[in-house]
């Protein structure tokens, strides 16, 4: 198990300090992902003020890190390509932490990119793995499908109606986020709540803006220890907690389709920077799904078990509301290549610089970034704070 | 696709497109970082060396020398069963950067071929949109 | 850059407390590779006196995330490592999980392989030619040809005998072939345990990639293996107790052959001198050295790119059958890459042979004395390297 006490100690030890997306994300025709990796990965170190030439750690999924290291021209002598879907990104700021802490690297660069929207060279699943087996032959693929059967179960255990309700407060409230969102996806389309539930059914009971969005977008972290931090650009955001996990791989495999590995995670990495839920001014939650907030909310301890539709109620978490959640426009109505967790980060640190513009939170000095990956499998918290 | 056609056949990504019609306009192409003042391969929009995009194309002049090869017996995907034995090789262009290819008109013998060799570029159509930048004594 | 001080400070704080290979090894079309990572893992986890409850952090690589492995072990873990650089990967995880038990993430950690190299193709498993759409190679390098390790690494030798001769870079290569299949005739659960191999026979068997015979080429087989690590307090509690992680460095400067800066110098040459400063340790303190053997190349120019001679010196290093059973530089003597076994990713059996070396459990082929040993994972083609300095009280 996690040992706290050592946690503690590295507790604000390492801290970000630069995070950007690719020059243009949404739709990107023009540009490959890997191309969005360098472009975002050049921004970032701007962000920071870093030169290429002092990044020694690199870290990415969906490629290795050579892959990514060669086509920026870095050799870098610590590299991580943990890849867990969309988690990967925020678990790669504890995997930097405890490489710079031992002495590693100095400089961790975070890079991703993915043409969700108009990649032309797709590689094929992995036919050795279960799912190919036991899940998609009965058409269990992707997850719009695997997601919805959960909350199904969801549903059943908590109630339909209220559960309805909660989702499409979700959809609403992010989309009034992304409305304030220059870089949103749908920053000029507002969303009535008779549009979400007018609109059409993907996978039972998911409606459409239920669902995330494809699109082509890369974006990185820079992240150096907290006493180098000092020296760059912007400063430092620094990382107070961490924690990751996962407790299976294809749905059918997990032991609670209501409750995520986030059981853990958010009490881990709160507990390790010593603050409390209340303690948060904002929350960036993985949007995969409107159904993945709530469950993620729920495991995460913002409330118990079947009462995120309360949590959420009456547009609580839209501008304006007492709980500010995924105030990028999320996954929902900002940007979704496919592996989104990163955008978490992105939306966490800027929020915390105050570089938000109209959407900016007053006083925003805690926030939590928290990322799921794989089929509500994995799930990675960062907690965030600005001095 | 060129009929019996069963090699790999490369997928241009958006950052290499211009690189591959270059090839099927009879063109080698290659990324010059204006602020390096040095070409650099494979293409990417970004330059490798210093992290800038102050980037551009310009037409290499073909002309290389051999860096490295070997002569391949057994085949690593069916395609190449026929072609054998064949010279994958690594040249270095001209203009400073390597490339990967493929020496033609050559006899697959280490006694016939050496590194440091001067080789000349020549294209081989394998699909309508692909062509392919292979090497021959120059 | 690494910051030597702050590695010296967790040196040794990490021990390697199980080994093991599947039950299952070299061919077995009847055991898929997740089979291979479970049997090894739970072999490793008993070769340890530790159960599989006590596990939270869990290490893979190879085509599978940790929630693929773990799943199907029954493991939730609380640290994920799926760092996937070839056959350097499980090396390097060795590395990353001496920082995260460090940090507070997990107590015990399992890296897990499993790979079933000579059986694939009976199963139609993924990217059979190693083509991955989208990737460099993919558009520069495979569609002439250059696919698969033994081509390109065939490339990088003729670089090599170019620039130090092709004669003794052949006899160079021979030696290496011979004597580590020396040590496979001592290893019973080596390959070709009962074949050996005469210089003539080397040099006679046929092409596969001029300059490579076919016996400068690693084997293709089936298996799995698995390493547990845990804390240095922790591990004295173990059940053979821990074999101390006293250096660790990793990298890379390339992916694809074309792009590398010098076809005949690795990442090596930083990740040696790395792990030995933070070991506290020179080359000629170490009593063996595992070297990843994909081929009799990579021997060479790893060797000279870590430091144990000059660039262009391996020749002189390994002649004489020097390296050989009774020879005064023990290498690969578990039979390696090219005699032993090489199921794909080879890089972690140079772990497992290196502590069992350490711990006096290798019978007939068991150095004498044997307390400081390096093992050296190569990953990609000669992209990446992972070096550790694994030592015995």
């Amino acid at each position: 198990m996690p040992v706290m006490d050592k946690l503690k100690a590295i507790s604000g030890k390492a801290a970000i300090v630069g995070v950007a997306e690719s020059d243009e994300i949404g739709r990107v025709p023009g540009k490959g992902p890997m191309e969005l990796h360098a472009e975002a990965g050049r921004n970032a170190l701007a962000d920071a003020g870093i030169d290429k030439s002092e990044v020694d750690g690199v870290f990415t999924a969906g490629y290795s890190t050579y892959d990514i290291a060669e086509y920026m021209g870095i050799q870098p002598h610590f590299t991580d390509s943990t890849s867990v879907g969309g988690s990967s990104f925020v678990i790669h700021i504890a995997h930097a932490m405890a490489a710079i802490e031992a002495g590693y690297c100095e400089v961790a660069l975070i890079t991703h990119g993915e043409s969700g929207r108009s990649n032309r060279a797709r590689a094929a699943g992995n036919p050795g793995l279960p799912g190919a087996q036991y899940e998609m032959p009965y058409g269990i693929m992707g997850a719009p499908i695997g997601y919805s059967m959960a909350c199904n179960r969801y549903m059943h255990q908590y109630g339909e109606d209220r559960t309805r309700e909660a989702m499409a407060n979700i959809a609403v409230s992010t989309r009034k986020w992304a409305n304030l969102n220059p870089k949103a996806f749908f920053n000029d389309v507002p969303m009535s709540f008779d549009e979400y539930h007018d609109s059409r059914w993907v996978s039972w009971p998911f409606h459409l803006p239920d669902c995330c969005l494809v699109t082509d977008a890369g974006a990185a972290i820079v992240i150096t220890s907290a006493e180098r931090a000092k020296s760059t650009k912007k400063g430092a955001v620094r990382v107070l907690g961490a924690a990751e996990g996962h407790d299976h791989g294809i749905l059918h495999q997990m032991p609670d389709l209501t409750r995520t590995w986030g059981r853990h995670t958010g009490p881990q990495a709160l507990e390790m920077a010593g603050v409390t839920h209340s303690d948060l001014d904002l929350a960036m939650i993985y949007d995969s799904f409107t159904y993945t907030v709530l469950a993620t909310l729920e495991s995460l301890g913002f409330c118990e078990p079947g009462e995120g539709a309360d949590l959420v109620a009456n547009q609580r978490t839209a501008p304006g509301g007492d709980f500010p959640l995924n105030t990028s426009g999320g996954g929902l109505s900002y940007t979704h290549p496919g592996m989104y967790g990163i955008f978490t980060v992105v939306e966490a640190v800027r929020q915390l610089r105050g570089e938000t513009g109209e959407r900016q939170l007053d006083d925003c000095k805690l926030a939590m970034a928290h990322g799921t990956g794989g089929t509500l499998s994995s799930t990675g918290t960062v907690i965030l704070a600005r001095d | 696709m060129a009929d019996g056609y069963n090699k790999p056949i490369p997928i241009p990504q958006p950052e290499s497109d211009y690189y591959w019609e270059g090839a099927k306009a009879g063109e080698l192409r290659l990324r010059h970082c204006d602020d390096c003042n040095q070409a650099y391969f494979y293409p990417r929009n970004i330059c490798p060396e210093c992290g800038n995009n102050n980037t551009s194309w310009i037409v290499a002049s073909g002309k290389a020398k051999v860096h490295t090869f070997a002569i391949v017996h057994r085949p690593p995907h069916p395609g190449f069963m026929d072609d054998l034995p064949y010279v994958p090789a690594i040249v270095e262009l001209e203009e400073g950067p390597r490339m990967a290819t493929q020496l033609i008109n050559v006899t697959p013998e280490p006694e016939a071929i050496s590194i440091d060799m001067q080789v000349k570029v020549v294209f081989e159509s394998i699909t309508d949109e692909i062509s392919l930048p292979k090497f021959e004594p120059a | 850059m690494p910051v030597m001080d702050r590695l010296k400070a967790i040196s040794g704080s990490a021990a390697i407390v199980g080994v093991a290979e599947s039950d299952r090894f070299g061919r077995t079309p009847d055991r898929g590779p997740m089979e291979l990572h479970a049997e090894a893992g739970r072999n490793a986890l008993a070769d340890a006196g530790i159960d599989k409850s006590e596990v939270d952090g869990v290490f893979t690589s190879g085509g599978y995330s940790t929630y693929d492995i773990a799943e199907y072990m029954g493991i939730a873990p609380h640290f994920t490592d799926s760092t996937s650089v070839g056959g350097s990967s499980f090396v390097i995880h060795i590395a990353h999980a001496m920082a995260a038990i460090e940090a507070g993430y997990c107590e015990v950690a399992l890296i897990t392989y499993g790979q079933t190299g000579r059986s694939d193709r009976a199963r139609g498993a993924l990217n059979l030619y190693g083509v991955t759409p989208g990737l460099p190679n993919a558009q520069y390098e495979a569609p002439f040809g250059i696919i698969g390790p033994p081509i390109a690494y065939s490339m990088a030798a003729n670089r090599y005998m170019h620039q130090y001769g092709e004669d003794r870079t052949r006899e160079a290569m021979a030696n290496v072939a011979v004597s580590t299949r020396k040590w496979a005739n001592m290893n019973e659960k080596a390959h070709f345990y009962d074949t050996p191999m005469t210089f003539d026979e080397y040099h006679d068997s046929r092409w596969i990639s001029w300059p490579f015979h076919l016996l400068d080429c690693c084997l293709v087989t089936d298996g799995g293996a698995a390493v547990v690590i845990t804390s240095a307090e922790r591990a004295k509690s173990t059940r053979k107790g821990g074999v101390a992680i006293l250096g660790a460095a990793e990298g890379h400067d390339h992916a694809i052959l074309h792009q590398m800066p010098d076809l005949t110098r690795t990442w090596g040459r930083n990740t040696g001198p790395q792990a030995l400063e933070m070991a506290g340790v020179t080359h000629s303190d170490l009593d063996m050295a595992m070297i990843y053997d994909s081929f009799t190349y990579t021997v060479l120019v790893t060797l000279e790119s870590l430091g144990f001679c000059g660039p262009g010196e391996s020749p002189d290093f390994v002649a004489n059958q020097r390296t050989a059973p009774g020879g005064d530089f023990a290498l690969n003597t578990n039979g390696g890459g090219l005699s032993y076994a090489h199921p794909g990713s080879y890089g972690i059996f140079t772990v497992l042979e290196a502590v069992r070396q350490l711990r006096g459990e290798t019978g007939e082929r068991q150095l004498d004395d044997c307390k400081l040993a390096m093992a050296h994972g190569t990953g990609g083609l000669l992209s990446s390297t992972g070096t550790v300095v694994l030592g015995r009280e």
